[in-house]
């Protein structure tokens, strides 16, 4: 099935609902928070989140109650400290109890590596005389069948939906990443459905090297086009990181009523189209 | 004589434990503030990886993420997360991993995980990130921490990311055959493992640190070295440089809307 072109609105309603297994990933660049927003607004319950780095969009994914259990590897605020809502949800159970299961960056780009590649289980040298394996029975060690070497295993990662963000899309709906890539090429390919929202749609993609980080149009589910839809993350060559706007998380998170205040004027009382003013404002 | 603070004490001494043909796998915060004052002044050649996947960047500020814009544009090149994990790092193409804690053991061992009970903790912390593998699959490991009681202590809460283990051959017990940390650079003195227990002892006094200084701030036994060396203070250049890249930082993160 060919990618479809959507409102942000129809492409959450249709992909992803109660109870599913979702990654939104990009990593610090092409974050999806518009796509995030839209989750929070339709009121997803129970989700089972995945992300390498839950950063400010996590946090504020389970600070509005859509989150049930948080699979992760790195959790706080690059640079400029804890996540609030994830270590209120941890530490006191607010708005609800979160489930964690916790891995290291390593352990969780090959789990997004075997699950595009179709594997169950990925294998690599890891953990070796860390605590993690002792509280998360995911991870597992296994002996080489060649070597007799100790490796360590975790299960593939699979959604339900990856939600990623990428510069363009052509009509055709074919999607072209550039910059820091991340894990969102393997995040797709590991999900059953994906949405991607992009910074633009054009004719045809122009002057693309051939080796560009591409998905075509056949491995990808919905396709929606939202002018700064990463911010405060940004979008290599249209948009800077909102640094100012990171550090100002720390202080709109800390409390539990002035990030509900936040969410409800900036997120409920919001729409997609509100990210393209954003866009201008972190140009240069 | 030049007027410098302890933190910029340690950032200079950190940076100048790289050289200019290290491959350095970069941590956020207190190391990435070293290694780039290494690249802008001794090694202008040394390459710095951040995890994000840039290889060889050249930033003019330093990033507040491990993902700015920035390292990307400068690099020499920027590969997908898993090949950074597979290929580089579990390859063995990284000399050197440079890494802060939240609280460290004599033996070098890292917790970045949480304070307290790992199922119900007193602080939970951001976690290992790409610590646990980087610390194991790096040629050798430089930590930068400031010294505290707090943070320096004889039983690390949780174990994130391997040091020496419990001493001695510990370490390769887990099948690990890299090198682990072999400095410690804080506020105070450097440290470095002993050679057989691997349990750091002070082989370096920061000029107007005195032995009770460490002995106070630090939650083990210290042990010096039978010839403790005086760390030389900070140049004029090197100090510049970092004001400079500080002042650009702070600039360029401030900037924005």
């Amino acid at each position: 099935m060919v990618a479809r072109f959507m409102s942000l609105k129809e492409a959450v309603a249709s992909c992803i609902k109660d109870g599913d297994t979702v990654s939104m990933e990009g990593f610090t660049h092409l974050i999806p928070h518009a796509a995030g927003h839209e989750v929070i607004r339709q009121r997803i319950r129970d989700l089972t989140l995945i992300r390498m780095t839950p950063d400010m969009i996590y946090d504020q994914l389970i600070g509005a109650g859509c989150a049930k259990k948080l699979v992760f590897s790195w959790g706080g605020n690059p640079g400029v400290g804890s996540l609030h809502r994830l270590r209120d949800a941890v530490q006191e159970g607010w708005p609800h109890k979160l489930e964690i299961e916790e891995h290291s960056h390593a352990a969780m780009a090959n789990a997004y590596d075997a699950g595009a590649a179709g594997l169950p289980c990925a294998v690599f040298k890891g953990y070796r005389g860390a605590e993690l394996p002792r509280v998360n029975k995911n991870i597992k060690f296994i002996e080489c069948p060649f070597t007799g070497e100790s490796l360590a295993a975790v299960p593939a990662i699979r959604p339900d939906v990856a939600v990623v963000h990428a510069q363009k899309a052509n009509k055709k709906g074919d999607v072209l990443f550039e910059g820091i890539v991340g894990v969102q090429k393997e995040a797709v390919l590991a999900a059953k459905k994906s949405i991607i929202t992009v910074e633009e749609i054009v004719d045809n993609f122009d002057d693309v090297p051939y080796n560009a980080v591409m998905l075509p149009n056949w491995a990808v589910t919905a396709i929606v086009e939202v002018p700064g839809g990463a911010h405060p993350s940004y979008a290599q060559g249209y948009y800077k990181r909102d640094n100012a706007f990171y550090k100002a998380w720390d202080k709109i998170a800390n409390d539990r009523d002035s990030f509900t205040a936040w969410i409800d004027e900036h997120v409920m009382k919001g729409g997609p189209e509100d990210f393209a003013a954003k866009r201008e404002a972190n140009k240069g | 004589m030049v007027d410098y603070t302890p933190t910029e004490m340690m950032t200079v001494s950190a940076s100048r434990a790289l050289k200019n043909d290290d491959v350095c796998f970069v941590g956020i915060g207190m190391p990435s503030a070293a290694c780039n004052l290494a690249r802008l002044t001794h090694a202008p050649e040394l390459t710095l990886i951040y995890e994000s996947g840039t290889i060889g960047t050249k930033p003019d500020v330093l990033p507040l993420s491990i993902g700015d814009g920035e390292l990307c544009e400068t690099a020499v090149n920027t590969v997908p997360v898993p090949e950074m994990f597979r290929y580089w790092l579990q390859g063995g193409k990284i000399s050197v991993g440079f890494l802060g804690a939240a609280q460290l053991d004599k033996y070098g061992n890292i917790n970045t995980t949480v304070i307290g009970d790992y199922d119900d903790p007193k602080v939970r912390l951001p976690g290992g990130g790409g610590a646990p593998e980087i610390a194991t699959s790096c040629g050798e490991v430089f930590l930068v921490m400031k010294q505290s009681k707090r943070g320096f202590v004889e039983k690390i809460d949780f174990v994130t990311s391997l040091g020496h283990g419990k001493g001695g051959d510990d370490r390769a017990s887990y099948g690990v055959d890299t090198k682990g940390p072999s400095r410690l650079i804080t506020d105070l003195c450097i440290m470095e493992p002993h050679p057989v227990g691997k349990h750091f002892i002070v082989t370096s006094i920061h000029p107007g640190v005195t032995r009770e200084d460490i002995i106070e701030n630090t939650g083990w036994t210290v042990e010096f070295a039978d010839e403790v060396a005086e760390t030389p203070v900070p140049d004029a250049h090197e100090l510049q440089v970092l004001r400079d890249l500080h002042a650009r930082t702070a600039k360029a993160h401030e900037g924005q809307q």
